[in-house]
């Protein structure tokens, strides 16, 4: 199936809008979806027939800085029967980043949900075990975010000069 | 500095870090705590796992990882491409080239130039990506059979592993991390004698594979520890994004060389070898070892015919360059892409925000398939006796390099 042929499949199930807006240039290309419905919409790219995107590639977290205020988390699809690639981004405000947890749909979510948890500090809701991953559980900060500093001393270890 | 205090005891430090997700007050009386590493020769590196059991029965298992956490990604944010490459080698450090190849590959299909790379450059980063292939999978059966209690074949692998690593060195010059695929080119032409020499290793490693086969794999004592133990459903492994031996030990023929069809791999002839449950259930732990075990006989396939390709059509010339196409300046316009590959762990991908400015990446994200696999442990583990998790944890192959990156 080809990128417009999905895209037009979710407009006629969710309404125009459900797009907020497509990138060609990437590849694979990617679709920006609005975080609130980002769970329904990966249920039906999961499940429908024809699309079935089976397998969750890769999870990645994003931080544009504090100059644009916004982060991005970007969950790369793909359909093992089907043979055909997508890229999903979800923009959230740099404040307050919140979005849904995808663990319901695919397993794999879990730990990757948790690395991105870990180094931007993205809370993933209904997330069944939140915690770091990489990094202990007392560590300061999230290493990735643009306007990240280090802390000096961790646990009376010099960490940074 | 010299008099300043390295470390500050203090009796909170150890409960502040959570060292365990289970509090030893919310078991059931018969369950209890075993730590298993982060230094045990069973995980296969600094590993840390949480074990709770009832008796010899294993109730939950919860990986403790980041032991070895070396800023991968942080670290690419700040360099330019060709200068990630040394850290590219030290996620997967058993397969170093092929961790290199998908890189490169990912570059070069930013900047567009994939196309214009010569095809003895693409024959020889196979043949040498094939290679490290062949010596990732011998560590992974070689330490599976000493978890199962078999030490004899650990030795054997590595002097096997051992005879790739020179011939990597002589390639290179490095034994383990090589820096030796390029964007755009490679490091170097092979050494003159290259390819007979690889073709008599070819020779010496055939008997030795067959030696090895059935030695191990067929013996009684290694299928009664390995068949119906954690027993993986191809759903299962779908849905928890398992990739490389492992699904195709879960009965999938899917294989990234063949889908995706990169580098010289289309115009290569080889087989992708699934499990069949011969032993016992379809995705038990022999299917997945007997997988890395037939993929070793298609990896020397394949190094077979480019070593064919590499002294016919495509042979050592006065004037071939593997450094003619690299580029001066590596640019990519402004995009996000994802590139991935079939390592001998599974797929590598990695995820690229380039903003068209500068030579750095705004985002170079590592999608480590040790990571992702590590993550059904708990999952296959559960019910079973400690014995089998270890047996488990061996036939997922895990390289904690590339798990914690």
């Amino acid at each position: 199936m080809t990128f417009e042929e999905i895209i037009s499949k979710l407009k006629v199930e969710f309404g125009e809008e459900i797009i907020l807006s497509t990138d060609e240039n990437a590849s694979p290309s990617c679709i920006e979806l609005h975080a609130d419905h980002l769970v329904e919409t990966m249920q039906y790219l999961h499940q429908t027939e024809g699309l079935y995107f089976d397998a969750l590639s890769c999870i990645t977290g994003l931080d544009n800085g504090p100059e644009t205020d916004t982060m991005e988390v970007i969950y790369n699809l793909y359909s093992i029967p089907c043979d055909h690639h997508l890229m999903v981004k979800v923009t959230l405000s740099r404040k307050e980043p919140l979005i849904d947890s995808l663990n319901s749909i695919w397993k794999t979510a879990d730990w990757q949900e948790r690395e991105v948890f870990d180094l931007f500090g993205i809370q993933f809701n209904n997330h069944p075990d939140l915690r770091r991953i990489l990094l202990p559980a007392d560590w300061e900060g999230f290493p990735l975010r643009k306007d990240y500093e280090h802390q000096t001393y961790y646990r009376g270890v010099k960490v940074a000069e | 500095m010299a008099n300043e205090v390295q470390y500050i005891f203090d009796n909170q430090n150890l409960q502040k870090s959570e060292p365990q997700k289970f509090k030893p007050e919310d078991l059931k009386s018969e369950e209890m705590i075993v730590n298993i590493g982060p230094q045990h020769p069973s995980t296969h590196g600094v590993l840390r796992l949480e074990v709770i059991t009832s008796g010899e029965e294993i109730v939950d298992v919860v990986p403790h990882l980041g032991y070895l956490h070396r800023c991968f990604e942080k670290h690419a944010e700040s360099l330019p491409y060709n200068q990630t490459l040394p850290f590219v080698d030290r996620m997967d450090y058993l397969a170093a080239m092929n961790s290199e190849h998908a890189f490169v590959m990912g570059v070069e299909r930013m900047l567009g130039i994939e196309g214009s790379i010569d095809k003895r450059v693409e024959y020889i980063r196979v043949l040498v990506a094939e290679l490290n292939r062949l010596a990732s999978h011998f560590i992974a059966l070689g330490t599976y059979a000493m978890d199962i209690g078999a030490i004899t074949p650990f030795p054997w692998m590595l002097r096997d592993r051992e005879h790739i690593l020179r011939l990597l060195e002589w390639a290179s010059g490095a034994r383990m991390l090589y820096n030796y695929i390029w964007v755009g080119g490679l490091f170097y032409d092979l050494p003159v004698g290259f390819e007979e020499r690889c073709l008599e290793f070819c020779q010496y490693i055939k008997p030795k594979l067959k030696e090895f086969d059935e030695v191990v794999l067929q013996n009684k004592i290694f299928v009664d520890r390995t068949a119906n133990v954690g027993v993986l459903p191809l759903d299962l492994a779908i849905n928890y994004g398992i990739t490389g031996p492992m699904l195709r030990g879960s009965g999938l023929k899917f294989d990234l060389r063949k889908v995706d069809a990169y580098s010289a791999y289309p115009e290569i002839d080889f087989d992708v070898p699934i499990g069949k449950g011969e032993m016992g259930s379809l995705g038990d732990c022999w299917d997945r070892t007997s997988v890395r075990m037939l993929e070793c006989y298609e990896s020397v396939r394949i190094i077979e015919q480019c070593l064919t390709q590499l002294t016919g059509d495509h042979k050592r010339t006065r004037d071939f360059d593997p450094r003619a196409t690299v580029p001066k300046k590596i640019r990519p316009k402004a995009q996000d892409f994802y590139i991935r590959a079939e390592n001998p762990k599974g797929e590598t991908g990695f995820f690229f925000k380039a903003d068209g400015r500068s030579d750095i990446p705004f985002r170079c994200k590592a999608r480590g398939a040790s990571f992702v696999n590590l993550s059904i442990l708990g999952e296959l583990s559960k019910g079973g006796l400690i014995a089998d998790m270890v047996a488990i944890l061996g036939s997922i192959d895990i390289v904690l390099g590339e798990v914690d990156r």
